[in-house]
C-alpha cells in the first residue's frame, strides 16, 4: 500500500521579505518526504487559503518575521475556514514573543516555532498531528 | 638540491609534525576529525609564516591606509578616531522613535540610524490594506513629509550624521530628510549621513523591491547624480552585504556578491556620464558580523584590498579617496538565539569586536531581545555600553590592525580574496549582476548555504549554546518592549487630517509633473522633492513609479 504523501503550503504572509528560514524549512519537509509548494513572498490571507484550496493540502506553514503576525494570522485562519479547509494544520515559525503564544494557539494555530527551532521538530510535529487527523 | 625559494618554515612545520605533534596526537587525539568556520571552509591545525620577503609583503600587504589598505583606511586606525556607535532604532509612530534617538545621543551615542517599518519600506501610507498589521512593527512609520519633520524635531542634523535602511522608496525618504533641514535652514552640503539605497541585494537577499531592476537602478542612479551635484558629504548609498549573509550565504559570498553589486553601479554611474572619481568616494558599504572571529576580520581586510584594486585597476580611478572601501558593520542577527537571549550579549560582544579589528568606520550592536521582539530601552543599552567597553575597556583601538601579521588571519584573507574573484568571474560569465540575478544565481547559492548550515546544526556538527546544546526550559525573563497601543490610529488620523488640509491642487500638479519625468529620462530627484514639499504622501509618489515603471514579481526559488 503506498500512502498518499503530505502535502504542504508553505507561505510568507505580509510584507516581510525574510526569506532564509521559510526555505531552509520547506526543503527541510521535502527531504523528509513530503510535497511542498512554496507561494514565493507577500502573499494575503485571501491569496493564501486560494492557494491551500487549489492545491488541497494537509498542512500550512506559515513564515512571518516582521511583527504582523497578531493582526494576519488569525485572519488567515479565517479565510481558511471560509474555503472550507478549517480542517488543515497550521503551522508558524517566526519572531513570535512567548505573550503571544497563548493567544494564537486560540485562534486556530496548532504549531508555533520561533528562531533556533530544529527543523526535525517541525517534520515531528506535522507527523504526529496531519496522521491524527 | 632544495629551492632557494621554498619557505623554510614548511619544511620545519614537516619535522614538527612528525615529532612534537605525532606525541601529543598519540596521547590526546583531537576532539573532532575536522574543524570549519561558520562558513564551512576547512580550518588547518596551525598557518605559518608565508610572505618573507619585504617587496612582497609592501605589494600585497602593505602598511594602513596604503594602497591596497589591508590593514586599514586610516594610518592611525582608531587611535584618530573611534568608530562611530550608530545603533539602528525605530518603531511605531515617528514620536515614539524621536524620543528613543534622543534617549540613545543622552547615552553616548554618535550618529543616528533609522529603521522604518514594512509599509514604509514597501512605498505604502500606513493606512494601505497591504499593510495591514505592519504599522511601527520592524521600524518607525514614514507616510510624508510631516512624519519626518516630528522624527527629525530637535535632532541637530548640522552636528549629526543619519543612516537611514531604505532602499526601493530611498530616493523619495532622502528627499524628506533634505526638506526638512531645507526648512531649517541647513545648508544641503553641510548634510553628512547615509541613504542604504543599494537595490540589488534587495533581489539578492533581502526581497524588498518594488520595480523591475532597470528602473529601479536609474532611481539608484538618479541619487548619485544629485548626490554629486548637491550633497558631497553625503554617503549615496551603502552597499550591502549584511542581508547577504543574514539570508544564509557564507562570508565569501558575502564579500563577493557584494562587491559585484559594488561594481554594477560604478558601471551605470559611469555610463550615466559620471566621472568616477566625483561619485567614488561617497560609496559606502555595509558588512555583516557573523560568529566566527578571524573569518570576519579577514573578511573585511579582503574586502578593502579587493575593493581597491577593481577602483584602481578595473575603473581607472585616480583619486586614492575612491579607491577606500569604508564599511559600517552589524553584528548578525541571525545568530541570536531565542532561547537563553541573555546569551546574545556574549554573541554580540565577540562578534563587535570582530567588527572592530577588522576596521570598521561605524558598528551597530543588536540588542539581546531581538529574537524575540523589537529592543527593550534596557536592551539597547547593553548593546551599546557593549561598544563603548570595546572601545575604552578592551585596549583594542590602541594600535592600528592589531591581528596584521597573524598567520591564520594573513591566510584567511588570500583566502576570502582569491574567492570573491572567482564569483567576480562566475558572475561575468552570465553577463553581470542582473542577468545572475534573473538566473536565480545568487539565491540558489545562498539558499543552498543556509540549508547546508542548518543542517549542521541540526546534526549536531554545529553546536549553537541554549539551542543545540546546553539548553534548558526555564521562561524567559527579559523585558519586552511594548508600543503604544493608540499609535496606528494616531497615525492614521494624522494622514487623514494631512490629505484633507493640503494644498491638493499643488499635489496633482508635482504628481503629474513627476509622472512625465518619471517617463521620461530626466534626473527624478527635482520631482521628488517638489513633490515632497508639497506634502504628497510616501504612497502617492510611489504609486506613480509603480504605474510607469511596473512592479517585479521574483521566481520563487527553494
Amino acid at each position: 500500500m503506498t500512502q498518499r504523501k503530505i502535502r504542504v503550503l508553505v507561505a510568507k504572509p505580509g510584507l516581510d521579505g525574510h526569506d532564509r528560514g521559510v526555505k531552509v524549512v520547506a526543503r527541510a519537509l521535502r527531504d523528509a518526504g513530503m510535497e511542498v509548494i512554496y507561494t514565493g513572498l507577500r502573499q494575503s490571507p485571501d491569496m493564501i487559503a486560494e492557494s491551500a484550496l487549489q492545491e488541497d493540502v494537509d498542512v500550512v506553514g506559515l513564515s512571518i518575521l516582521s511583527g504582523a503576525h497578531m493582526a494576519l494570522l488569525p485572519l488567515i485562519v479565517e479565510k481558511l475556514r471560509d474555503v472550507d479547509m478549517g480542517h488543515v494544520l497550521i503551522v508558524v515559525g517566526g519572531i513570535i514573543p512567548d505573550s503571544d503564544v497563548e493567544p494564537l494557539h486560540e485562534a486556530g494555530i496548532h504549531g508555533i516555532f520561533t528562531p533556533g527551532a530544529p527543523t526535525q521538530a517541525i517534520i515531528d510535529f506535522i507527523n504526529e498531528n496531519v496522521s491524527e487527523q | 638540491m632544495t629551492d632557494p625559494n621554498a619557505n623554510p618554515y614548511l619544511q620545519s612545520k614537516k619535522e614538527w609534525e612528525e615529532t612534537t605533534l605525532k606525541a601529543s596526537l598519540d596521547r590526546i587525539p583531537e576532539r573532532q576529525a575536522d574543524f570549519i568556520t561558520t562558513s564551512s571552509t576547512p580550518v588547518e591545525r596551525l598557518y605559518i609564516p608565508k610572505i618573507r620577503d619585504h617587496d612582497e609583503y609592501m605589494a600585497r600587504i602593505n602598511l594602513p591606509g596604503q594602497y591596497p589598505y589591508t590593514r586599514g583606511v586610516h594610518a592611525t586606525g582608531y587611535r584618530g578616531k573611534l568608530w562611530t556607535m550608530r545603533m539602528f532604532a525605530g518603531f511605531g509612530a515617528a514620536e515614539e522613535t524621536n524620543q528613543r534617538f534622543k534617549y540613545l545621543l543622552e547615552q553616548g551615542q554618535t550618529g543616528l540610524s533609522i529603521a522604518f517599518d514594512m509599509a514604509t519600506l514597501y512605498g505604502y501610507d500606513t493606512d494601505a490594506p497591504e499593510a495591514l498589521g505592519e504599522f511601527g512593527k520592524c521600524g518607525v512609520a514614514v507616510s510624508s513629509l510631516k512624519d519626518m519633520e516630528i522624527l527629525l524635531d530637535g535632532l541637530p542634523l548640522d552636528q549629526v550624521t543619519t543612516s537611514m535602511t531604505i532602499n526601493s522608496p530611498a530616493a523619495i525618504i532622502w528627499a524628506m530628510y533634505i526638506a526638512v533641514a531645507d526648512q531649517r535652514g541647513i545648508p544641503r552640503h553641510r548634510l553628512g549621513g547615509t541613504i542604504q539605497n543599494d537595490i540589488l541585494k534587495e533581489y539578492i537577499a533581502q526581497k524588498e523591491y518594488i520595480f523591475p531592476p532597470e528602473p529601479s537602478m536609474r532611481l539608484v542612479i538618479d541619487t548619485f547624480e544629485f548626490g554629486v551635484k548637491e550633497m558631497p558629504r553625503w554617503n549615496v548609498i551603502s552597499i550591502s552585504g549584511y542581508h547577504i549573509r543574514e539570508a544564509g550565504s557564507t562570508a565569501a559570498q558575502e564579500l563577493a556578491f557584494t562587491l559585484a553589486d559594488g561594481i554594477e553601479y560604478v558601471k551605470w554611474a559611469i555610463e550615466r556620464g559620471l566621472e568616477v572619481d566625483d561619485f567614488a568616494p561617497r560609496l559606502s558599504f555595509f558588512f555583516n558580523a557573523h560568529n566566527d572571529f578571524f573569518e570576519e576580520i579577514a573578511k573585511y581586510r579582503a574586502a578593502r584590498r579587493v575593493w581597491a584594486k577593481v577602483m584602481r585597476e578595473k575603473f581607472g580611478a585616480k583619486n586614492p579617496r575612491s579607491w577606500l572601501l569604508r564599511f559600517h558593520t552589524q553584528t548578525a542577527g541571525v545568530s541570536l538565539s531565542a532561547q537563553q537571549p541573555e546569551n546574545n550579549i556574549a554573541r554580540v560582544a565577540i562578534q563587535a569586536l570582530a567588527g572592530v579589528m577588522g576596521g570598521a568606520q561605524s558598528l551597530h550592536t543588536n540588542s539581546m531581545d531581538e529574537a524575540l521582539a523589537l529592543p527593550s530601552e534596557l536592551a539597547a543599552r547593553i548593546a551599546l555600553r557593549t561598544q563603548q567597553i570595546i572601545a575604552h575597556e578592551s585596549g583594542v583601538a590602541n594600535t592600528v590592525d592589531p591581528l596584521g601579521g597573524s598567520y591564520f588571519v594573513e591566510e584567511l584573507t588570500d583566502q576570502l580574496e582569491a574567492k570573491a574573484w572567482t564569483y567576480f568571474d562566475q558572475i561575468e560569465a552570465f553577463g553581470g549582476v542582473l542577468p545572475a540575478i534573473e538566473a536565480g544565481f545568487f539565491q540558489q547559492e545562498i539558499a543552498d548555504a543556509a540549508y547546508r548550515y542548518q543542517r549542521e546544526i541540526d546534526t549536531n556538527q554545529r553546536i549553537i549554546v541554549g539551542v543545540n546544546d546546553f539548553a534548558n526550559d526555564e521562561p524567559i525573563q527579559i523585558p519586552i518592549l511594548d508600543m503604544d497601543p493608540q499609535g496606528y490610529d494616531r497615525q492614521c488620523a494624522r494622514l487623514e487630517e494631512l490629505r484633507s488640509t493640503r494644498d491638493n491642487a499643488a499635489v496633482t500638479r508635482c504628481l503629474a509633473g513627476l509622472r512625465r519625468a518619471a517617463q521620461g529620462t530626466d534626473n527624478l530627484m527635482p520631482y521628488i522633492l517638489e513633490s515632497v514639499k508639497a506634502y504628497a504622501t510616501l504612497q502617492e509618489i510611489m504609486d506613480v513609479f509603480r504605474e510607469v515603471f511596473g512592479e517585479y514579481q521574483e521566481m520563487a526559488i527553494i
